[in-house]
């Protein structure tokens, strides 16, 4: 890992300066990565501007602030002999600065409001997933898509074993060394069943834990939401561009809230088609719940219900 | 506002102290109690107790021999009414907790668990055989069926009973006033007497609620807010039917007069106090 | 009246002799302040020591030091001892050294509660402490202490829950004693519109505490029935809603990050105009933006809830009332910069503070309305941004207020001047360090790291790595901070003039230094000329 920490420090320049100028859009994690990724969905597009415009408005407030501020400490300074005036009010200017930075809010409000709007809009929603968290991993079960019933899909989804071989405290494998195929460091990333999503459909997920409060985020999809123990949340997406999108669970939910990562396997809808059809008649898999059981089958507990 | 007569600072005071080893003893012995049946907890937590009670007779004792020696000035007595004016509302805000979980119930998570408007997923995917009702214990039927507590039984009653009460501390107020001692002894008598019915009755309701109605802490939302709201406000009663009676004794000893009796006054405000908590639950709890 | 008895008792203004009756029996706001201040310290160092594991631990990827659990208890107790340890108190004992002082007043209004307040802290965070040496361990599941998880944990949940009660106690009754004092303890001629600032930032901060804190209780008291005695607050399949216990505690939990601000708000207002030699500008403006500050902050807990699923018009009314908060933000910002114009400024370490804290804490409320944009905050949520936010809030902003102070009232309290020097190397460590610390930690959030992980993907490791650099810098620096309070008090040898500063205005200025054991036995005559605002045309 030395070695590797050499040529990383010298990426470093380069990808910093790509970083800031170029709206770089990362699909997942990147070193050096200091933006929000732009995302592969409508809606993560739209966060990501309102996270740049209210960026750049916070940038350019400072710059009026802090300029003013500067010049204060440069031109006032007792030690060049600055005399103290004794004013110490002026209306107009406090009316100004009152006024001002409401405009500005409201600037920011409307569109916040647009968006948010439309991204807690899920209705006609041509599939349906049901996502349920637990300790340490998440059930995907398909329940419905183009409209009929979906029936005995559904799978856990747990921490592959590379990075849980290199997770445990003084392992002999390097976090480092996690890798996918095409040489992307998956560390903690990674799963041994992705959740495999159809792109260009809207897909509308129903989303509760089965112990604790979990968080299903995929920062790609551009959303997070609360996976919580006896009620039932629900968002939705609709990818663009084929891919593997990487996330992680995003609310403490005990030892292990590090490593239980989310993975989406966005694939064209005819591939996905085919994946669902072998999936239907393939028994193997465990049966769909409807109800918040847990993966092995003993009955954990939404809360104490049961 | 302040008065150009010197200021009164006490000197230096134990029972703060007291009352730290009494608070430490009491939770800590609490806590481990709650974990162990068995242990150092229980007996902890009834040591904390004695030495808590030990701080308050004393800490009460030297300020009301400095008022009788006539060191407190206007100032010191206004602060003391501050002191529990706002202790009175910090207390408010306490039950407020309480009735916010009773109303954010009632009005929003159980209707959505039973698939009103916003929950209609919820119920859909995971209590589909739920539906909405006040009282209930839950989808899951938790604690097992029960009765709710009426309305029009004994929590009638106790609501006679403190309002009455209410009444009575506020003649025998008007009677310290007015100087007619004996009708302030007699109705201040009055007053914590019906205080010590009440808490009697509530305990009766409770016997019956456990015995007959089946309703348990463990009865799911309603059996929790339930117990918690009359709890918290029987645990006040108690409080301050005990500081009537410290009260009444100081009264027989001829404490307080016309325009001295700050004791007094600070006592009545907690009565009225715990009496409209008592109102809102009569409303809240028992009858809607 | 008896009067004669309290007049001589005050004939003797020296303590009281020995340890026991001095500082476990003190009823003296000078002696308890102090305590207020050692305590705190103690409580930031400990806290900071487990900031420093964390950051420890997260300096490369994979688990070198410690296993997840106990990663979670550090962050835990980290959260849980810097907020109830290290600043509320710090805030409180300041308060009790100056309002006294600045108001004329003879005393706390109830110095035995006074006393009790303080010890009831070291019994709190005993009780909270020894939970480390239970089997179960320390609580673990974040200082929001959220159900189902909180649940889990073993025995530790009843230590937990007490000693929130325990400091929540000591905290009501300091709130009350602060008003009181406020209220009714002011000197003849310090009408409410004369105060300073730092007394009206205190004053609306009392109000704050007495108002959320019981809430808190009740919340934690809810938690303790549902473990214990099978309740089902928050339980769905009990008809109760986990998302209920996040309500409530962060109706207590928004006011309470101002209950964190505003004191520090105070300590600003009084420290710029001093070393501008300027008046404050905009005396009311000031006062009002706290009040509306402390009010605004009822309506806006939901903005730590923006990804439990709350229907859209409740997002959208949190999001604004929290967006709204900036504009009487603003005013003090904007009013701060306004003292400094065509004044006379010079740079001792307290303005170099303050100045920093104008800067930085600014840069936090910047994140802060960020997050309050609720599809990015959709993104943001439980990632370090969110980190990153708070800590310049809270460190550059609520504990760079403290140090200010500290360096700004020493001299009052001591007699002595401490070493602008090594203030100085104090302030420039510290702030090149801190920003090394947290600059960093928002792009990590941006990037995706979720908060409360003792591991994360290698794409994290670098900024990682410099945060904790700068992490241990900023640590280090602070033991500059004890070094130079304790080189001050007992060694310096530059004696401080009554008024200390040069621009300084006030009563408190107007008393000898050190300030004398009791400052005043009457309430003095005050002439507004004495006062920084003392003039009502302000
Ligand atoms: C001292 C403590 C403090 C302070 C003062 C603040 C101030 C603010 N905070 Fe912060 N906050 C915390 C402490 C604090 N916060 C903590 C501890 C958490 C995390 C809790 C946890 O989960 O553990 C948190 C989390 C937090 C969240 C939740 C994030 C999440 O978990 O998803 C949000 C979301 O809205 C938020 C918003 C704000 C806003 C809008 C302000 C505003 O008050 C800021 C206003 C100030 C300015 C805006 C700058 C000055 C103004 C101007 C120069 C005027 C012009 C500016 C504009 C027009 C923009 N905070
Ligand atoms: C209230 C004030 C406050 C203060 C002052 C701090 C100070 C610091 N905080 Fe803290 N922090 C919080 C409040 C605060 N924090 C809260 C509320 C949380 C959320 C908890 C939760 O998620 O539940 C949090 C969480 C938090 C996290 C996220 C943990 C996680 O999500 O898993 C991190 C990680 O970097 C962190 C770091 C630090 C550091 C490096 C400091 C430094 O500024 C500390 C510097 C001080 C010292 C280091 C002590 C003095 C020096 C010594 C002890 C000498 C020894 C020093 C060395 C050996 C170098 N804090
Ligand atoms: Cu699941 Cu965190
Ligand atoms: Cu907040």
């Amino acid at each position: 890992m030395k070695s590797a920490g050499i040529t990383r420090w010298t990426k470093a320049a380069l990808a910093m300066a790509t970083a800031l100028f170029a709206t770089a859009a990362w699909a997942n994690p990147e070193a050096w990565q200091m933006t929000m990724p732009e995302g592969v969905t409508q809606s993560s597009h739209e966060v990501y501007n309102l996270f740049l415009i209210s960026f750049w408005v916070c940038v350019g407030i400072g710059i009026v602030v802090y300029g003013v501020m500067v010049i204060a400490m440069i031109r006032f300074r007792k030690s060049k002999g600055a005399v103290a005036e004794k004013w110490s009010h002026n209306a107009k200017l406090e009316t100004i600065w009152t006024i001002i930075p409401v405009l500005i809010l409201a600037g920011l409000a409307w569109p916040a409001s647009g968006v948010l709007t439309k991204m807690a809009d899920t209705t006609d929603s041509a599939m349906t997933i049901k996502v349920t968290g637990y300790q340490w991993l998440w059930r995907y079960d398909y329940i419905d898509y183009m409209g009929k019933q979906v029936d005995k899909v559904g799978f856990v989804s747990r921490l592959a074993k590379s990075s849980n071989l290199a997770r445990q405290l003084d392992s002999s494998h390097s976090p480092w060394d996690v890798k996918s195929k095409s040489g992307y460091h998956t560390y903690l990333l990674n799963v041994d069943k992705p959740l495999v999503l159809p792109v260009g459909v809207k897909i509308r997920f129903l989303i509760t834990g089965g112990d604790v409060i979990h968080s299903w985020w995929v920062p790609d999809l551009g959303w997070k939401m609360d996976a919580i123990p006896g009620i039932v949340n629900a968002a939705w997406t609709e990818i663009k561009k084929p891919g593997i999108y990487r996330g992680q669970c995003a609310e403490l939910c005990g030892k292990d809230h590090s490593a239980m990562p989310i993975v989406v396997k966005a694939v064209p809808k005819a591939q996905f088609n085919r994946w669902l059809a072998a999936h239907e008649s393939d028994a193997t898999l465990d049966k769909v719940s409807r109800t918040a059981k847990a993966p092995d089958g003993k009955a954990k507990t939404a809360g104490h219900q049961g | 506002m302040a008065q150009r007569s010197a200021y009164f600072i006490p000197t230096n005071s134990p029972w703060p102290m007291v009352g730290c080893v009494g608070i430490f003893c009491t939770l800590f012995g609490a806590a481990h109690w709650l974990n162990h049946s068995h242990g150092i907890g229980q007996p902890l937590f009834y040591a904390g107790i004695a030495v808590l009670l030990f701080m308050m007779f004393g800490w009460f004792r030297s300020v009301i021999h400095e008022s009788l020696k006539g060191n407190y000035n206007d100032q010191v007595d206004t602060s003391f009414r501050m002191g529990m004016m706002w202790f009175i509302f910090s207390e408010v805000m306490f039950f407020g907790a309480f009735f916010g979980a009773l109303f954010y119930a009632r009005i929003l998570s159980v209707p959505w668990i039973g698939g009103e408007g916003h929950g209609i997923l919820t119920n859909a995917y995971l209590w589909p055989q739920y539906s909405p009702a006040w009282p209930t214990n839950g989808p899951a039927n938790i604690g097992g069926d029960f009765q709710p507590m009426g309305a029009w039984g004994l929590a009638l009653l106790n609501t006679v009973l403190l309002l009455t009460s209410s009444v009575t501390v506020t003649i025998a107020h008007h009677a310290l006033r007015s100087g007619h001692r004996g009708r302030l002894k007699v109705f201040l008598a009055l007053t914590f007497i019906l205080g010590a019915l009440f808490v009697y009755s509530q305990a009766n309701e409770y016997a019956e609620a456990y015995e007959h109605l089946n309703l348990t802490l463990q009865s799911g939302i309603y059996g929790s807010t339930f117990f918690l709201l009359t709890g918290f406000h029987g645990c006040h009663v108690i409080i301050g039917t005990t500081m009537l009676i410290v009260i009444w004794i100081r009264v027989m000893k001829g404490h307080f007069d016309k325009d001295n009796h700050f004791a007094f006054e600070a006592v009545a405000w907690y009565w009225h106090f715990v009496d409209v908590v008592w109102l809102n639950l009569f409303v809240f709890v028992y009858v809607l | 009246m008896a009067h004669a008895a309290t007049i001589d008792h005050h004939e003797d203004h020296g303590a009281p002799k020995g340890f026991v009756r001095r500082w476990l029996m003190s009823t003296n706001h000078k002696d308890i302040g102090t305590m207020y201040l050692i305590f705190s310290c103690t409580m930031f160092f400990i806290g900071g020591t487990f900031a420093m594991l964390i950051r420890g631990e997260l300096f490369e990827p994979g688990l070198q030091l410690m296993q997840p659990v106990f990663f979670n208890e550090l962050t835990t107790m980290h959260g849980l001892i810097m907020i109830f340890g290290a600043i509320m108190p710090a805030f409180v004992g300041l308060g009790n050294w100056m309002i006294p002082m600045m108001v004329g007043a003879g005393d706390m209004a109830l110095p035995r509660m006074n006393n009790w307040s303080f010890w009831l802290l070291p019994v709190a965070f005993i009780v909270l402490l020894s939970t480390f040496l239970l089997p179960s361990g320390a609580p673990a599941g974040g200082w929001t202490m959220y159900p189902p998880l909180t649940l889990q944990m073993g025995d530790t949940v009843a230590f937990l829950i007490f000693f929130v009660h325990i400091a929540g106690i000591s905290s009501i009754m300091g709130a009350i004693n602060i008003i009181a004092t406020i209220l009714n303890m002011r000197a003849p001629g310090m009408d409410l519109l004369k105060m300073p600032i730092f007394v009206w930032s205190w004053l609306i901060t009392a109000f704050l505490l007495l108002a959320v804190l019981p809430v808190l209780a009740g919340a934690v008291t809810m938690l303790l029935t549902d473990k214990y005695f099978g309740t089902s607050f928050f339980n769905a399949a009990g008809g109760g809603d986990p998302v209920m216990y996040q309500h409530i505690f962060w109706f207590f939990g928004h006011p309470e990050v101002y209950i964190m601000i505003l004191p520090a708000f105070g300590i600003v207002s009084e420290i710029v105009p001093t070393f501008s030699r300027k008046p404050l500008f905009g005396y009311k403006a000031m006062v009002y933006a706290l009040a509306c500050i402390a009010f605004l902050s009822f309506m806006v807990w939901a903005h730590h809830m923006f990804t439990v699923g709350l229907p859209v018009g409740a997002e959208l009314f949190f999001m604004y009332a929290t967006m709204l908060i900036a504009v009487p933000t603003g005013v003090k910002i904007f009013n701060w910069v306004a003292t400094m114009w065509r004044g006379s400024l010079s740079f001792e370490t307290p303005m170099l503070f303050a100045l920093a804290f104008v800067v930085l804490f600014t840069l936090g409320g910047f994140s802060g309305i960020m997050l309050a944009l609720v599809p990015a905050d959709f993104q943001y949520q439980d990632t370090y941004f969110v980190v990153a936010h708070f800590h310049y809030v809270l460190v550059t902003g609520s504990a760079f207020a403290i140090m200010a102070a500290v360096y700004y009232w020493l001299p009052k309290w001591s007699g002595n001047m401490y070493s602008e020097r090594m203030g100085k190397i104090h302030f420039w460590i510290s702030v090149i360090s801190v920003n090394v610390l947290y600059f960093p930690q928002h792009f990590l959030g941006l990037a995706g790291m979720p908060r409360r992980i003792p591991d994360y993907n290698v794409a994290f490791a670098d900024f990682n790595m410099i945060s904790s650099i700068g992490g241990f810098v900023f640590g280090a620096a602070q033991l500059l901070l004890v070094y130079n309070v304790i080189h001050c008090v007992y060694f310096a040898r530059k004696r401080a003039t009554e008024r200390v500063w040069e621009g300084a205005h006030g009563l408190e200025w107007t008393v000898p230094s050190p300030a004398p054991h009791h400052t005043f036995a009457m309430p003095p005559v005050i002439e507004d000329s004495q006062l920084a605002h003392g003039d009502t045309t302000h």
